[in-house]
């Protein structure tokens, strides 16, 4: 059976789920095409996480003499190199390191950070400076330049972030896909969609709420319809994070048309206590994203598909009062992927000797460098078109 | 000027300057002229409520508190920002001060502070409100002076030799000129310099701290002298364009977002030369004849809480657990006490994606009907019927656990004058109905009233006002 009547046939089998017109054009992508079609899994740690705990400059007298009680050990550690080392919690990370499928920047940031959750994350989200208030996100917009549907960006939590959503189009978000499209089972809304054709649809607020409401009944059917391909037998852990990639996992084996998923894990903020709770966060991270990567593999999916993994914030280096950190400034960001072009550490470690005013890193690489590079080298799009401004592009993709 | 307005007409002014009107309201009203009913808004608000919390331990000095104390402390007070949440909310929804209220929460959003300090934003709530219908430059200075906002712009840590910038630059970019408006980063930084050495005490007054100012010569706007931080607020209030930024982002609030040049220069004028009077400016727009033109009826994107309130209020919901409240904010994206940044809600289209609009749609059901939007045609085969009681079943169990809200259905019926199809229609919806609206309501049933009003406000022309 080819994917088309077999999708035809779930969807008559589910009886009661009208089908609505504009569904019958859908495009599905046939097992050879699947092949090649690119992706990006955008990860958030949020709440600020450590990356110096994270990925240790082990052998840094500053980073020992700064952390008198929170640094860790050489024998606490997975070593990468004679300086660095990873969290023993990422030990999933480091085995997809050692095989080459791991490039980590260091001191990833922007000019005059801000220290806010809030204004950060906007920052990061937006690709704005630190005084421009943006209210479209990076990958919105890039929906808007280069993409025709809703569901070519999704993230998977209860809302969307400002991340997805555009000027003309925004990403969809499913937490629970089987609620979702139970919603859109309603009777009343399932008559009112039959109902709306889009040259019904204007340009002003009426017609972006039917138009919203179309996109999201299209999008629930298409993106329900078409997970139901692929089911993974890969097990993943229990995490409700584990859970989230487990169903990007589905998503991207079963032949979305999806660009860019989204996905975030909270509870860093890590002013108090922070070894055990940082690394009991870092182990259900490492973890899924190592279940992610094996079921991937298995479906010959990993070749096309790249992981970003960023913080808000980095952490100051010096610990506070009560053995935790407060809020800093640049950070590292991984990348995982089964075609990167530059695996391993890409550049110079943070320099302990040289911090802020504020005692936090320096940065070096601009964030949006990060964010350009993947646009142009892997999505192959014009990266100023979405970010505004040219930033250097990295090589490690 | 002794004009009527028509029903849709007097709905219109209740939405924009309130949360919609009630039936017996309605006719209570319908019989002034225009002028009548716009002076009854008022004085309907001339009076103020401040919201006052009892913040108990969180008003004794730290030093009186014992170490538990102390621990809880932080606990306590993001409970009681979670309090003035609610508080102010069911005083949106009980209040007779709509108009006050009204314009309290455009301010709330103008004057956007996000902040973990609960008596701090109680503060600036009730300042903002004591305001709001009187003189905008009153309030920009007693707000730019509140420990609420000299906490949440850093104005503490802005210092002679060392100042920090933050509360100048929003002054002017949000507060008054609006973005790029005529000034300049060095107006910012000399502007910095003027509002050094303010501060506030424990008690949470406002103190000039003479150490801490930087007396000397500053050029602002291309005025040159000794300025303070008064002198700043008053020359911003001199620049017209502040008259003409604020005057914009009202006319975008009770007009609507696509702006009438020749009507904004109007307004403008009027609120300049009337001294920022507030009242001044509320009146030129309401008294006028093309505030109430069609093209303004029910075009503007209900905000979370427009649209929260304005369901609850007709049937004086009864949530038995408050924290629904707080959950539906946070899922609607629009939480009182914590907007997103200094620059506010963006609102309009901003409020709606996938996630927000199926909820936004299921709101009315979810609060006043269990989640059911009950739906007979009276083509339904037998079949279609028992899947659909099958679902609205499933529904109703889940969200009766979930939700857990009463609404007076009694009193709401009992006093709706109309009972027509048409009437109900125009009573409840502001907007012209779309296409596929008026095809699925040609289906429905308006005999069973409850029914036909929960499947009214289930339409998206109900997010609209």
């Amino acid at each position: 059976m080819n994917r088309r009547n077999f999708l035809k046939q779930s969807v008559f089998a589910s009886g009661i789920t009208l089908v609505p017109s504009f569904l019958k054009g859908m495009e599905l992508l046939s097992p050879a095409q699947l092949s090649g079609y690119k992706n990006v899994i955008i990860i958030q740690l949020s709440g600020g996480n450590d990356g110096l705990n994270s990925i240790i400059p082990i052998q840094n007298d500053i980073y020992h003499s700064l952390r008198p009680t929170i640094a860790k050990k050489k024998n606490e550690t997975l070593k990468i190199t004679d300086d660095l080392a990873f969290n023993s919690s990422l030990e999933p990370i480091k085995k997809l390191y050692d095989q080459g499928e791991v490039c980590i920047v260091n001191n990833v940031g922007y000019p005059n950070p801000n220290r806010s959750h809030f204004r950060s994350t906007d920052i990061w989200q937006t690709a704005s400076d630190t005084n421009q208030y943006l209210s479209s996100g990076w990958v919105g917009r890039y929906l808007d330049a280069n993409c025709q549907h809703p569901y070519q960006a999704i993230e998977v939590d209860n809302s969307l972030s400002l991340a997805l959503k555009g000027n003309q189009l925004n990403g969809i978000a499913v937490s629970d896909l089987k609620q979702l499209h139970r919603t859109t089972r309603e009777p009343f809304f399932n008559k009112l969609v039959n109902d709306t054709q889009d040259e019904m649809l204007h340009e002003d607020n009426q017609g972006y709420l039917y138009k919203t409401m179309l996109e999201t009944y299209s999008s629930a059917s298409y993106i329900y319809e078409t997970s139901k391909i692929y089911e993974s037998n890969i097990s993943y852990p229990q995490s409700s994070f584990a859970k989230n990639l487990k169903t990007i996992a589905d998503f991207i084996i079963s032949g979305l048309k999806t660009r860019v998923y989204y996905s975030s894990l909270g509870g860093f903020d890590s002013h108090v206590n922070q070894v055990n709770s940082q690394d009991r966060l870092l182990k259900v991270y490492a973890e899924a994203i190592g279940a992610l990567v094996k079921d991937l593999k298995k479906n010959n999916r990993f070749k096309d598909t790249l992981i970003l993994t960023f913080s808000e914030f980095g952490r100051r280096v010096k610990q506070n009062g009560s053995r935790g950190t407060d809020h800093g400034a640049a950070n590292n960001v991984i990348l995982i992927g089964g075609s990167l072009k530059k695996a391993g550490i890409y550049n110079e470690l943070p320099n302990l000797s040289d911090l802020d005013s504020n005692g936090d890193i320096k940065f070096t690489v601009d964030f949006r460098s990060i964010y350009a590079s993947i646009l142009n080298n892997w999505l192959e799009v014009n990266d100023q078109t979405i970010l505004g401004t040219g930033f250097d592009k990295l090589s490690f993709i | 000027m002794n004009s009527f307005l028509t029903d849709k007409q007097i709905q219109h002014l209740y939405w924009r300057t309130g949360f919609g009107i009630s039936s017996s309201e309605l006719q209570l009203v319908r019989t002034l002229p225009k002028k009548e009913i716009i002076d009854r808004l008022f004085s309907e608000s001339s009076r103020k409520t401040n919201l006052s919390l009892d913040f108990g331990v969180l008003e004794k000095d730290p030093r009186d508190l014992s170490r538990e104390e102390r621990i809880e402390l932080r606990k306590l007070r993001n409970q009681k920002m979670l309090d003035l949440n609610i508080q102010w909310l069911q005083q949106l929804a009980e209040t007779k001060q709509v108009l006050r209220e009204k314009m309290t929460l455009f301010f709330h959003n103008h004057f956007a502070v996000r902040l973990k300090t609960p008596r701090a934003a109680q503060h600036l709530n009730n300042v903002i409100r004591n305001n709001a219908l009187e003189n905008f430059g009153d309030m920009l200075m007693e707000v730019s002076k509140s420990p609420a906002m000299l906490l949440f712009l850093n104005n503490r840590q802005n210092r002679k030799n060392n100042p920090n910038e933050n509360f100048a630059r929003e002054v002017m970019e949000l507060f008054t000129l609006g973005r790029d408006n005529g000034y300049t980063e060095t107006d910012i930084k000399e502007a910095a310099r003027a509002f050094t050495g303010w501060n506030f005490n424990k008690q949470g007054s406002f103190v000039f701290r003479q150490k801490h100012h930087d007396f000397g010569s500053k050029t602002i706007l291309g005025r040159t002298g000794n300025f303070k931080g008064e002198d700043v607020i008053k020359i911003l209030l001199e620049e017209k364009q502040t008259a003409k930024y604020i005057t914009q982002k009202i006319y975008t609030y009770l007009v609507n977002e696509k702006i009438d040049s020749d009507h904004l220069e109007t307004l403008t004028n009027r609120f300049y030369n009337a001294s920022y009077s507030i009242e001044v400016l509320l009146r030129e727009i309401l008294e006028s004849t093309w505030f109430y033109n069609p093209e303004h009826i029910g075009t503007k994107i209900k905000s979370p809480i427009e649209l929260l309130v304005g369901l609850s209020k007709p049937f004086q919901v009864h949530y038995k657990n408050t924290k629904v409240l707080l959950y539906l904010q946070r899922k609607l994206n629009q939480v009182l006490f914590f907007p997103p940044n200094v620059a506010g809600w963006k609102g309009g289209k901003s409020w709606i994606d996938n996630s927000t609009l199926m909820l936004r749609l299921k709101l009315a059901s979810v609060t006043l009907n269990n989640g059911v939007i009950e739906m007979n045609n009276s083509d339904d085969s037998e079949v279609s019927m028992m899947m659909k009681q099958k679902f609205y079943k499933k529904m109703k169990s889940q969200m009766e656990r979930k939700i857990k809200a009463t609404p007076n259905w009694e009193l709401f019926l009992a006093s709706l004058e109309f009972k027509n199809k048409q009437q109900l229609i125009d009573f409840i919806l502001q907007p012209k109905l779309s296409e596929g609206a008026k095809n699925v309501i040609s289906e429905l049933d308006a005999g069973n009233t409850k029914n036909f009003i929960i499947e009214l406000m289930s339409l998206p022309e109900y997010q609209l006002c």
